[in-house]
């Protein structure tokens, strides 16, 4: 039976994350802020390794790498943030934008501008979440993320060709 | 039940290997490497036929006079080979299921362990604990 904090507290943990990567003088500059957001990014990698073993339900259903893409999209959003992604475009060659308009990381903040420059420390555990869950599931990708108006964000996920 | 449990990585490397009596582990060992042919066969085998399911179960692999061995693979590509004594005519298929799926469970929380790195030999008691439980058997 999932408790009904879940949610709250895995976002209070986040924030204290992102502000833990960032404190005792690590995060001044260009320098730190790009060491903080790769400590945050391979957090998530590992997290990303741990919850694609423990999330497919019993199937390798995955014949095609959409499928794998909608099951990060349904089952993956769905166990980590209580909601799917509200967009999933793609070009057919190996890109996936992956769109929320109402990412839970974000909403606590003010919406609009204001924090366009933080909001990328608070989006680079997720991308390494995904990064992590693909690679298990045996896809190399790359995956940025980007902002233009809180809370919506959108994921943008590469996949390497071989 | 089962003589010897094998973890293999997607690499096929072992991630852990374990069998009883100790004396013959190194024949186990070759049989765990000649059964992974199969699997590959398996899991390719099942890529192409249309299934809209596939399983992770993959049933008996091949069957010699002294035992058996059978398989399953999860969504990483880890497999798991499992050998077991022909003589114990007892085993059925739903026993095989559930043992596997008790080292699938056992295995992910090997793998959501932050102390663990994946592709390091599992060293972790709980892990080693429950497939004593499974082998432990009339000797």
């Amino acid at each position: 039976m999932p408790a009904m904090a879940d949610e709250t507290l895995f976002q209070l943990l986040h924030t204290q994350v992102v502000a833990a990567a960032y404190g005792a003088g690590r995060g001044s500059g260009d320098e730190g802020l790009r060491a903080g957001l790769t400590v945050l990014e391979g957090m998530g990698f590992r997290v990303g390794q741990g919850l694609a073993e423990r999330l497919p339900q019993g199937a390798l259903a995955f014949r095609e790498e959409l499928d794998t893409i909608k099951f990060l999209c349904r089952d993956l959003w769905g166990a980590v943030f209580g909601k799917q992604t509200d967009n999933l475009r793609t070009n057919h060659q190996g890109t996936y934008i992956l769109q929320d308009n109402n990412f839970p990381f974000l909403t606590q903040m003010a919406w609009g501008q204001q924090y366009l420059e933080e909001a990328p420390k608070f989006l680079a555990f997720t991308c390494g979440l995904l990064r992590g869950t693909l690679s298990s599931l045996g896809i190399e990708s790359s995956v940025t993320a980007s902002v233009t108006s809180l809370p919506a964000c959108k994921f943008q996920v590469v996949i390497q060709k071989a | 039940m089962a003589v010897c449990i094998a973890v293999i990585a997607k690499e096929n490397y072992p991630l852990y290997i374990r069998s009883i009596p100790a004396e013959q582990e190194l024949k186990f060992h070759y049989t765990v490497h000649t059964s992974l042919d199969v699997v590959d066969e398996k899991v390719s085998a099942m890529g192409k036929a249309l299934v809209d399911q596939r399983e992770l179960y993959l049933g008996l692999l091949y069957p010699t006079e002294d035992y058996k061995v059978y398989g399953y693979v999860t969504n990483s590509k880890v497999k798991f080979v499992m050998v077991v004594d022909s003589s114990n005519t007892a085993l059925r298929d739903n026993e095989i299921r559930s043992m596997f799926r008790k080292l699938h469970n056992s295995y992910t929380d090997v793998m959501c362990n932050p102390f663990y790195n994946p592709g390091d030999r599992i060293h972790s008691r709980a892990f080693d604990n429950m497939v004593t439980s499974m082998m432990v058997q009339v000797c």
